[in-house]
């Protein structure tokens, strides 16, 4: 069936979407040839280049009836980039080039025969392994909110609907499923929100549902802050139906008729296709007044934020929405009983909302039976760093460590040493190389000083510093902080310049105490969220590295090398062709020597040691690795 | 159409009861590439909202430019990943070879260059983005080679 322009009619009831979903799923065979590329996060390695490649080469080789291209969302396996899928053989495809095009169309989609030097190389044994199933990254996952992305074109009502989509919203209607039986259901699976804090989102959709104001509103929180986090992105890219039907479900249980998406900006591939979502799923009325021939309705609109960090916060959400600059305010009252414009309103993460068509149709008991005692079914996380496969991963709650960076992550990267992680971004906490095992859920992590937080996972070998690393997260809340209160606006910024002077070598041990007193206070008395926990990442890393820390202030020496005060750079003179880029690019013109020309003797270039500002651009800039860190 | 026009159309189509200031400024962004003064004079009195009020909201979103901007956009990843990575070198390798500071725009107008937090592609760290052109793995000697691309 041809989807692209079609012309979408509106569904007068649950049978109608019932008998196009049966018409959908009669119409695909199984047997057809067909490639699931990635055309969002893999685009920026040239995604869009091979599958025009793809295109043509499909045309030269008369293809175009036996084989589809389906642009899909993030497969995950980000570092292996740009990866295609072939069904229904199941072929997963690394790396892949417009050139590898001609021989995967006369190959693999004439034939079904595989390219082994396209397909995934297992690190450890070289052995190539054909099949998607197969590759540790996916085995060891478990993908419920990722079921869709990557699997099919997001920008398709159709193929949501294919899929089961819309199902959940369908059972609720044509069963007459009562609005608190459904709270109820969410109540019992255990879904705790995946925003940051994890509250448990049955309580607050029975607390959204309890209210007697006739206006509510329902917002889905897609601001994602955390520098290092992209999880929400992927969701919104590559499945934004899935979010839409978590939002009619979530209206449909508490009474409210107006929604709200708070898309970051930086996202623009994600606006686009959520604004696209939106306006099939009302085309098809699923959407808007009276969806599916019923008496519910409830409307979407979308919003783009401005970049800012704290309006992921949600009164500070909130004000933005209404059209102020994005600051918090103390809460009581809770947005729950007053929010946007004083209504009731409801804030839920992407991801939360996510899960709940899945909570739905499969039953809230299949849910709590995945994960831990107080952290139910999965969580994504967004593995970066100093780790193998950098990427999307979705894992049950309870996977230890080990597990997400070993079997999932594939390892460190170079096979060098793991020395920590950094959950929860900003907000989160350093969790050392001791605590491998630990069974990762809301309370285990909250009891180590990190926090789930959205999901955000750094892995840091030891080329990490950590009091650059405690630095680097002070100095974004620092900047991000909106300055409303005191203990975050100045707190943060004392303490900023504590660190700074620690990584100058300028540190005395007294300053470790007063860091911790300073980190309680503005944990103690800070207005919103963000102050409350900007100290936790040099709390938790003053806590596991003290070593570290006095490396710096008593050795006046940098560990990882990495704190540019404490290390000095020098050429090796051996090392050294005399090409001069190094003092051409030095500020201070720390470097002297003469190039070598042709038929010329030249002089080894050399630092001088006091006028230079350890800038590291020679480093940066030296094409023969000469410049040497001690 | 004068810019001007455009921004009068951009006012009459707006939906004036939920929060329309922030969409506004974005559309009037879109239209000028960044906030001149006479512009938020116009949204002022349209909305009947005080310039100090308007000034507040565009000087509290990092989105919002008070100056004209260069021809191309660069956005020099700072995120977590980027970082742990070596993004802040490359930083330094774009700002000593456009000769501006972050925030900044080259004086012939053709770059500006700014600082992001994550541009959810933290695969491809350390990240450069130049207009909708990603650059990942940036080593800080390739900038030359990036910034030539452009005109
Ligand atoms: C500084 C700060 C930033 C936040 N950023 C986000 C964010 O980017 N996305 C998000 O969903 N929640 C964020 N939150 C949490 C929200 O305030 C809110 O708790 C959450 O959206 C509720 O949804 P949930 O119950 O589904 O988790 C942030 C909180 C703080 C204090
Ligand atoms: S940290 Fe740079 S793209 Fe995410």
């Amino acid at each position: 069936m041809k989807l692209k322009d079609t012309t979408r009619e509106r569904l007068k009831s649950v049978a109608e979407l019932d008998a196009l979903r049966r018409k959908l799923k009669a119409a695909r065979d199984p047997k057809k040839v067909t490639v699931l590329m990635c055309m969002t996060g893999c685009r920026a390695k040239g995604a869009d280049k091979a599958a025009a490649a793809l295109r043509h080469e499909i045309g030269n080789f008369r293809l175009k009836d036996k084989v589809d291209i389906v642009e899909t969302g993030c497969h995950g396996f980000c570092s292996m980039a740009p990866v295609m899928v072939i069904e229904p053989f199941g072929y997963m495809y690394c790396k892949v080039t417009a050139e590898d095009m001609h021989e995967v169309a006369r190959t693999t989609l004439k034939t079904g025969e595989v390219i082994e030097r396209l397909c995934y190389e297992d690190p450890i044994t070289g052995a190539r392994i054909p099949l998607n199933k197969d590759i540790p990254f996916y085995k060891n996952q478990k993908k419920i909110v990722l079921r869709n992305c990557g699997v099919i074109d997001p920008t398709l009502i159709e193929h949501y609907i294919e899929r089961d989509g819309y199902a959940a919203l369908g059972m609720i209607l044509s069963q007459g499923v009562k609005p608190d039986k459904v709270v109820e259901m969410v109540k019992k699976s255990g879904l705790r929100g995946r925003g940051g804090a994890g509250f448990p989102t049955g309580i607050k959709w029975q607390l959204a549902h309890d209210q007697q104001n006739p206006t509510k509103y329902l917002v889905c929180n897609a601001d994602e802050g955390d520098p290092g986090a992209f999880m929400d992105r992927a969701v919104l890219e590559g499945d934004p139906h899935t979010v839409i039907e978590g939002m009619l479900v979530g209206a449909y249980a508490m009474g409210a008729s107006q929604g709200y998406v708070y898309c970051r900006a930086e996202y623009p591939i994600a606006v686009r296709h959520v604004k696209m979502a939106i306006e099939q799923a009302e085309a098809c009325g699923l959407l808007g007044d009276n969806i599916l021939g019923s008496d519910f309705s409830f409307h979407i609109k979308l919003k783009e934020g401005a970049g800012a960090f704290v309006c992921g916060e949600e009164t500070a959400l909130m004000a933005s929405i209404e059209g102020e600059r994005g600051m918090p305010r103390p809460r009581p009252p809770f947005p729950i009983q007053s929010g946007l414009w004083g209504c009731p309103t409801c804030i839920n993460n992407v991801e939360t909302l996510a899960n709940i068509a899945p909570i739905i149709t499969r039953g809230p008991e299949w849910y709590a039976g995945m994960g831990t005692e107080t952290s139910k079914g999965t969580k994504i996380f967004a593995l970066a760093g100093a780790i193998n496969n950098t990427g999307l991963v979705e894992v049950p709650m309870g996977i230890t460590l080990r597990e997400i960076i070993f079997d999932v992550g594939g390892g460190i990267l170079e096979n060098k040493r793991f020395k920590a992680a950094q959950t929860g971004g900003p907000s989160g906490g350093v969790i050392p190389a001791d605590f491998i095992d630990l069974a990762i859920d809301y309370d285990s992590l909250a009891k180590v000083g990190a926090i789930m937080g959205s999901g955000g996972l750094i892995v840091m070998d030891q080329g990490n510093c950590i009091v650059d690393i405690a630095k680097f997260f002070l100095n974004f809340t620092c900047s991000e902080s909106c300055g409303k209160c005191t203990p975050c606006r100045i707190g943060l910024t004392r303490m900023l310049e504590i660190l700074n002077k620690i990584s100058r070598g300028e540190g005395v041990p007294e300053d470790l105490e007063t860091l911790e007193t300073m980190a309680r206070v503005i944990k103690d008395s800070a207005l919103c969220g963000l102050g409350q926990t900007a100290p936790n990442p040099v709390l938790t890393s003053v806590q596991h590295f003290r070593d570290e820390y006095m490396a710096h202030i008593v050795d006046k020496k940098c560990p990882s090398l990495k704190c540019k005060a404490l290390i000095t750079y020098s050429i090796d003179q051996e090392l050294c062709r005399m090409c001069g880029i190094c003092s051409k690019s030095c500020p201070t013109g720390a470097i002297t020597g003469q190039v070598k020309k042709k038929g010329q003797e030249g002089v080894p270039f050399h630092i001088m040691e006091d006028t230079c500002n350890k800038c590291g651009m020679c480093y940066s800039m030296c094409p023969f690795g000469s410049v040497a860190l001690a | 159409m004068t810019k001007i026009a455009q921004l009068e159309k951009s006012i009459k189509k707006l939906d004036r009861n939920k929060g329309p200031l922030i969409p506004l400024l974005q559309q009037t962004q879109a239209i000028y590439g960044w906030l001149p003064e006479e512009a938020l004079r116009h949204i002022s009195e349209a909305l009947d909202i005080p310039l100090s009020k308007v000034y507040g909201v565009v000087t509290f979103y990092s989105q919002f430019y008070l100056k004209p901007r260069g021809r191309h956009c660069i956005k020099s990843c700072q995120g977590t990943a980027c970082h742990v990575r070596g993004g802040k070198n490359v930083l330094q390798a774009l700002e000593h070879h456009l000769e501006v500071s972050e925030g900044g725009t080259t004086k012939d107008l053709k770059f500006s260059l700014d600082t992001v937090a994550c541009l959810g592609t933290c695969f491809l760290a350390p990240v450069v983005m130049v207009n909708e052109d990603y650059y990942g793995d940036v080593a800080p000697k390739e900038v030359p080679k990036i910034l030539k691309n452009y005109e």
